[in-house]
């Protein structure tokens, strides 16, 4: 027998197993780029429009108020002439921070109660658990409507309601992480070799649901970003002066039923667009750290 | 040095899987524990490592009876038992190298100093070259991350070594391998051994004596 030719280069073979397919896969691709540039853009814009363009974005110009979206201002002005594009980016910016901190707080308060509940079980588990239902029995917006009551309006009131408000899903995901985890014989050695409660929690426990607290942080975001808007909206969030989504789009209120759309179409696509572009990002990331996949690639 | 005496313990209230078991190991003693598959061979073995508290019984550890187990239970009583489970793959860690995973016990009892003397001491005694002691678990075969395993066992020096089908899952010479490195380890230390598994030619071969399941209760 000769080794002449080599196999032809067909087309490539359609397997049985290989069950989404190219296409799946381009789409997949697709959706993970157009939120990456979508969420770098975002973030760049609210780094950086603000320190290079040195424009003021209080600066009033009543001659020019409610102008439609032209060259000059390619969003539009507002009711005492204020660039749209501008304030938009700095209200991005306050959102974005907001969200952010709120995100973070949260996921730091929810994965420490979820861990000590977790990890120390019994009466303990039970009492953390009972405080987890009793804040998740109140509507959560009331909720945060009441604690930002408490405090004079400002950006850090904001972030300690929603914080406070949304540590509830993250205690509950990284306390099931943590019992199931709990009865592996990985940590019978651990307990067997002497270490501690609190070095099983913090060296094997802990680092084994940091992905899935991440993914539940980052997810967060927009959704804080929203709640920092609605509390805008409602008056009870930021000052009117801070520009915030939420603040824009309450001020534009009264415009748009005269007509003019401009001042709260912007803002609203400013709180959808980074909202889709991190749900795209944590969705391909939930599908890289799926539990099933994982143990597929570690078993 | 341990004696179980009547002991009944299980996972769920009103189902025990272990019903009045009564077991001694002497000080120095291998002793072998015969059973068929899920009569509570290893329930039993981590009730004997303090892993598990039973619902009702006794242990005495040199004598002393023992009132607490896993976090509870003093250090020094939980690290007398050095402890290697059937399944390397569920045992170890996934996120700590080979020498994180033979450390941590020295770590976690504030020994992290010792920890290259020993891990030199222990990777040849159990097979390990140093190039697999940089590998995480997910990069080394069932048999190498077994040999971790036991090199982990044998860290703190335990006075009882558990191992509770440590062979099952293993080839003929690694397994003669590793069984050649519990018994060179109880010939330096004179430390003890409660093995359990339902291999009777291996137990037999291995243990001063071995003992059926059937005949404890």
């Amino acid at each position: 027998m000769t080794c002449d030719a080599p196999a032809p280069a067909a087309a490539p073979e359609r397997t049985e197993w290989r069950s989404h397919g190219p296409r799946r896969r381009s789409t997949r691709a697709l959706r993970v780029r157009t939120s990456a540039v979508l969420v770098a853009a975002t973030v760049l814009a609210v780094l950086l429009v603000p320190p290079l363009v040195q424009l003021d974005q209080q600066a009033v110009d009543l001659a020019a108020k409610l102008r439609p979206p032209s060259w000059a201002h390619p969003f539009g002005t507002d009711d005492v002439g204020r660039d749209l594009l501008l304030r938009c980016v700095y209200g991005l910016r306050v959102s974005l921070l907001v969200g952010v901190a709120a995100a973070l707080t949260a996921t730091v308060v929810g994965t420490a109660v979820g861990a000590a509940a977790g990890a120390l079980g019994g009466w303990a588990d039970r009492a953390l658990m009972r405080v987890v239902d009793t804040f998740s029995s109140v509507p959560h917006l009331l909720l945060g409507i009441f604690i930002v009551a408490m405090f004079r309006p400002g950006v850090w009131p904001v972030v300690i309601s929603v914080a406070l408000t949304h540590w509830l899903s993250t205690a509950r995901i990284v306390r099931a992480e943590v019992l199931s985890l709990r009865s592996r014989p990985y940590i019978d050695a651990a307990v067997s070799g002497g270490a501690s409660r609190w070095r099983v929690t913090v060296r094997h426990l802990l680092p084994a649901v940091l992905p899935q607290a991440a993914l539940a942080a980052v997810l967060m975001v927009p959704h804080a970003m929203w709640h920092e808007s609605a509390l805008s909206f409602l008056g009870l969030g930021l000052p009117t002066h801070t520009a915030s989504l939420g603040t824009l789009i309450q001020t534009a209120r009264g415009s748009l039923l005269a007509g003019q759309w401009w001042p709260t179409l912007f803002p609203g696509l400013f709180l959808i667009v980074p909202t889709l572009a991190i749900a795209g990002l944590a969705g391909a990331w939930r599908e890289r750290i799926n539990p099933r996949h994982r143990s597929e690639l570690m078993l | 040095m341990l004696e179980l005496r009547s002991i009944t313990a299980g996972y769920a209230r009103n189902a025990p899987v272990v019903r009045d078991v009564s077991l001694t190991v002497a000080s120095g003693e291998s002793v072998g524990l015969l059973g068929p598959s899920g009569c509570g061979k290893s329930t039993l073995a981590r009730v004997a490592a303090l892993l598990h508290r039973p619902d009702s019984g006794t242990l005495l550890l040199d004598g002393e009876p023992v009132r607490r187990w896993r976090h509870r239970a003093p250090r020094e009583k939980r690290t007398a038992f050095g402890v290697v489970f059937q399944q390397a793959r569920l045992s170890a860690d996934p996120r700590l190298a080979l020498t994180d995973l033979i450390a941590e016990p020295l770590r976690a009892t504030g020994r992290g100093a010792e920890v290259p003397g020993r891990i030199a001491e222990l990777a040849p005694t159990v097979g390990l070259t140093p190039d697999l002691l940089t590998r995480r678990p997910h990069e080394v075969s069932d048999g190498q991350l077994q040999r971790a395993c036991l090199a982990r066992a044998l860290a703190l020096r335990p006075r009882l070594l558990v191992c509770d089908e440590m062979t099952a899952m293993l080839d003929a010479s690694t397994a003669a391998a590793l069984v050649a490195a519990v018994e060179d380890y109880r010939a330096a230390t004179g430390a003890a051994l409660l093995a359990v598994g339902h291999d009777r030619a291996l137990l037999g071969r291995w243990c001063d004596r071995t003992v059926q399941w059937d005949s404890l209760a």
